[in-house]
C-alpha cells in the first residue's frame, strides 16, 4: 500500500509533490511482471525464466533509475552496458568459443523484452551491438571471429551497423558507398546516415559497393575507429533513443585491409539482410518491453487516480481500453516468440514471420504505450513520468531496421510471388 | 574440517508484489502470485559463494524446504555459484504449518548428515519476519551463532563477525562449526550470469524427506486470523504545545 500513498496525495494536491516518491513508485511498478494475464513468463522453460529474471532484475536496478537522466542528458551508458556484458548480454546469440552466450533467438527475445522495461534506448543499442557481433561470428572466418568477437562480447569494444545512406534508406540495395580494391586494401568513399552509436563505437560493420549495381555488387567490410579517412558527422538531436548517439559515418579515401571483408565480394547484402532478420525480432522485443511497462504504469494509475468521485479503474471505457491494450500486448508477444523460434529453426516462413512480427508488434506496442500515456491525462505529458519516454523511444521502431512499409513489401512479395 | 557450507534459501512472495489477504482471513493469497528467493537468503548465498571464491571453504550446498516449486529457488542459488542443492520436500498441510522450529530441526539434521562447518541463513524471511531459524538451529546443534552479520571474516578455525545491533556494531569471535545469519549490509548479491544459469542446469539437487532425517514436523502454533493493517488515520493540527500535550494525555499515549 505504501507505493500508492504518495501518488494519491499528489492527485489530491494536484501539484508536483514528493518527486522522489513518485519516481520510486514508477520504478517499483516497472520492476516485476506481476502475476496476471500479461505476465511474460508464461510458457517459458525454467531456464528461460532464470534468464528473464536476471534481465528484469538488471533492468530494474541498473537501468530504470537512470532512464530519464540518460534521455535528458544524452548519456551513452558505457559502464552500465559493460556490466550487462559481464552477465553475458554482449553477445547473447554469438557462439561461446568467441565469448558469446550461445543462446537461442527466443532466449534473446525474452532477454531484450525484459531489459527494455528498464530503458528502451539502451536495450535497443545493445541489440544492434549483438547483431553486429553475430554477423562477424557467422560470416567471418576464424581469424576475423577471434580478432573482433571476444572484445565485442565483453563490450570492451562497441559496434555499429552501417547500411543506410542519405540517398538510400528503404532502397538499401541502391547504396553508393564505394570500396575500390587496391592491392590488399579496399579504399572506401561515401557516407552512411543515422548510424546508431556512430562516433562513439569502435567497430563499424559497413555495407559498401565493390561490384556493379544492385544487391549483388555489395560487400561487407569491418572498419575500425581510428582508421585514417574515417570521420563522423554531428550528433543528431532526436525525439527519443537519446542514450545512444546517432551520427553520419563518413569515408574519405578510407583504406581498409581486405582481410576485414566478411565473406565473399557480393555477399554483403545477403549478410546485411540476414542480420536484420534477427534485428527485427530484437527491435520488436524492445517494443514489447516498453508496452509491458506502460500497461503496468497505466494500470497502477487507474487504481489510484480519482475523478467524479471514484477511481478511474471503475470507468468501463478505461477498463475495456486496458483490456484491449493487454490483449494486443499478449498477441504481439506470441508473434515475436513464434518468429524467434522460426528463425532459430531456419524454417521456410522465418523471413516473412520476422517481417510480420516487426510490422505488427512495433505498430501495436506504440499504440499501447500511447494509450497508456493518454490514460495518465496531463501527468502523462510530463517528463517526470516514465510513460512519455516509452512512447518517444519506441516511435522509431516503426521506422528503422526496415520501415513498416518495407515489411509490407516483403510480406506481399511472399504472397504474390507464389502462384 | 569438511570446508562445507550449508545455505538455507526460502521461497517467498516477491518483495515487489502487493500482498492481498484471503477473503476468509486465513492467510495471504499465494496462488498465481510471483515468488522469488528471500532477499536475505540471496545475501547469504552471496557470502557463501564469496568464501568459496576466496578458497576459504570447499563446497556450498543450497537447502530449501517446501513444495516442488522450491527447486526453482535452489536453481537460483546454483546459478549464483552454489555447488549442489538439497530439496527437503514439504507440501500440503505440513507446508502450511512449516515454521522456524521445524526448519531449524531440518537444518540441524542436515548439518550433521553433511558434516557442515558453517551454516549461513538470511536473518529473517520477508513473509513471516520471524528472525528465529538461525538462532534455533544454533541452539539445537549447540553451535555458536553470529546473527545480523554485516561482516564475516574467517580466521583459522574461528570466525570474526561484526553484528548490527540496536546500539551500533558489535564484533565477536566464535568457534566453528557455527551458524551465521546475514543482514542487509553484509554484501550485494551478484546477478547470475547467463553462462552460470546454463551451468546450473547440470548441478545436482538431491530430494530428501523430513522423515528420512528423523524430523517431526508437527507445529504447536495455530494461525487464528490474518488481517490487513488498519487504514492510516488522518492526523490533526494543534495550535500550541499545551494543546498537543493535552491531546496526547487524552488518547492515553502519555
Amino acid at each position: 500500500m505504501a507505493a500508492l500513498g504518495p501518488l494519491s496525495r499528489i492527485t489530491r494536491l494536484g501539484c508536483n509533490f514528493c518527486r522522489n516518491h513518485r519516481l520510486v513508485f514508477n520504478r517499483n511498478s516497472q520492476k516485476r511482471g506481476i502475476a496476471s494475464c500479461i505476465d511474460p513468463s508464461y510458457g517459458l522453460t525454467d531456464e528461460q525464466k532464470e534468464f528473464q529474471k536476471v534481465a528484469f532484475d538488471f533492468a530494474a536496478n541498473e537501468m530504470a533509475p537512470h532512464m530519464a537522466e540518460w534521455d535528458q542528458k544524452e548519456v551513452f551508458p558505457v559502464e552500465t552496458m559493460r556490466k550487462a556484458a559481464q552477465l553475458g548480454f554482449g553477445g547473447i546469440y554469438t557462439r561461446p568459443e568467441v565469448g558469446g552466450s550461445g543462446l537461442s533467438r527466443l532466449d534473446t527475445s525474452i532477454i531484450f523484452e525484459a531489459l527494455s522495461t528498464g530503458c528502451v534506448s539502451t536495450t535497443a543499442y545493445i541489440s544492434i551491438h549483438n547483431m553486429c557481433a553475430w554477423m562477424i561470428d557467422t560470416f567471418g572466418n576464424d581469424e576475423q571471429r577471434e580478432r573482433f568477437c571476444p572484445d565485442l562480447c565483453s563490450m570492451e569494444k562497441f559496434a555499429s551497423y552501417c547500411l543506410t545512406e542519405p540517398g538510400s534508406g528503404s532502397d538499401a540495395a541502391s547504396l553508393l558507398t564505394s570500396a575500390q580494391r587496391k592491392g590488399d586494401h579496399y579504399v572506401l568513399n561515401g557516407s552512411k546516415a543515422f548510424i546508431s552509436g556512430g562516433g562513439d563505437t569502435d567497430v563499424y560493420v559497413v555495407m559498401c559497393r565493390t561490384g556493379g549495381k544492385g544487391p549483388k555488387g555489395i560487400s561487407c567490410l569491418v572498419v575500425e575507429k581510428g582508421t585514417p579517412g574515417l570521420s563522423f558527422g554531428k550528433k543528431e538531436k532526436k525525439v527519443g533513443w537519446n542514450s545512444q548517439p546517432t551520427r553520419a559515418v563518413i569515408f574519405e579515401d578510407c583504406s581498409v585491409p581486405a582481410t576485414n571483408r566478411l565473406g565473399e565480394e557480393g555477399q554483403g547484402f545477403n549478410i546485411a539482410m540476414k542480420g536484420l532478420n534477427g534485428g527485427r525480432i530484437n527491435i520488436a522485443s524492445c517494443s514489447l518491453g516498453a508496452a509491458h511497462a506502460s500497461v503496468l504504469l497505466a494500470r497502477d494509475h487507474l487504481l489510484v487516480r480519482k475523478q467524479f468521485g471514484e477511481t478511474l479503474a471503475n470507468n468501463q471505457f478505461l477498463q475495456f481500453k486496458l483490456a484491449e491494450m493487454a490483449t494486443k500486448l499478449v498477441a504481439s508477444r506470441l508473434l515475436v516468440r513464434e518468429a524467434a523460434t522460426a528463425l532459430q529453426e531456419n524454417r521456410a516462413d522465418a523471413v516473412s514471420l520476422c517481417s510480420m512480427a516487426k510490422l505488427f508488434v512495433t505498430d501495436e506496442c506504440f499504440n499501447v504505450c500511447n494509450q497508456a500515456l493518454q490514460m495518465h491525462g496531463g501527468y502523462g505529458y510530463l517528463k517526470d513520468y516514465a510513460v512519455q519516454q516509452f512512447v518517444r523511444d519506441i516511435r522509431v521502431h516503426q521506422i528503422l531496421e526496415g520501415t513498416n512499409e518495407v515489411m509490407r513489401m516483403i510480406i506481399s512479395r511472399n504472397l504474390l510471388t507464389e502462384s | 574440517m569438511s570446508g562445507r557450507v550449508l545455505v538455507g534459501v526460502k521461497r517467498v512472495i516477491d518483495y515487489a508484489v502487493k500482498i492481498r489477504v484471503k477473503p476468509d482471513n486465513t492467510g495471504v493469497v499465494t496462488d498465481g502470485v510471483k515468488h522469488s528467493m528471500n532477499p536475505f537468503c540471496e545475501i547469504a548465498v552471496e557470502e557463501a559463494v564469496k568464501l568459496k571464491e576466496k578458497k576459504l571453504v570447499k563446497e556450498v550446498v543450497a537447502v530449501s524446504c517446501g513444495p516442488q516449486q522450491s527447486q526453482e529457488t535452489i536453481r537460483t542459488a546454483l546459478a549464483m555459484g552454489a555447488d549442489r542443492g538439497i530439496h527437503v520436500e514439504v507440501s500440503g498441510k505440513d507446508y502450511e504449518t512449516l515454521g522456524p522450529l521445524q526448519v531449524s530441526k531440518i537444518m540441524a539434521a542436515l548439518a550433521k548428515k553433511e558434516d557442515a562447518q558453517i551454516i549461513i541463513l538470511g536473518k529473517q524471511a520477508i513473509d513471516d519476519d520471524c528472525n528465529q531459524t538461525g538462532q534455533m538451529t544454533a541452539a539445537l546443534l549447540d553451535w555458536p551463532q553470529g546473527t545480523f552479520a554485516s561482516e564475516v571474516t574467517l580466521d583459522g578455525d574461528k570466525i570474526k563477525v561484526v553484528r548490527e545491533i540496536d546500539g551500533g556494531l558489535e564484533t565477536i569471535k566464535i568457534n566453528t562449526p557455527a551458524v551465521l545469519t546475514a543482514d542487509l549490509r553484509l554484501n550485494t548479491p551478484r546477478y547470475a550470469t547467463l553462462p552460470n544459469i546454463m551451468k546450473a542446469k547440470k548441478k545436482k539437487i538431491a530430494n530428501v524427506k523430513p522423515a528420512d532425517l528423523g524430523v517431526n514436523l508437527t507445529s504447536k502454533l495455530e494461525v487464528l486470523r490474518v488481517e490487513d493493517p488498519p487504514q492510516r488515520q488522518a492526523g490533526m493540527k494543534v495550535e500550541t504545545v499545551e494543546d498537543l500535550v493535552g491531546k496526547l494525555k487524552e488518547s492515553g499515549k502519555v
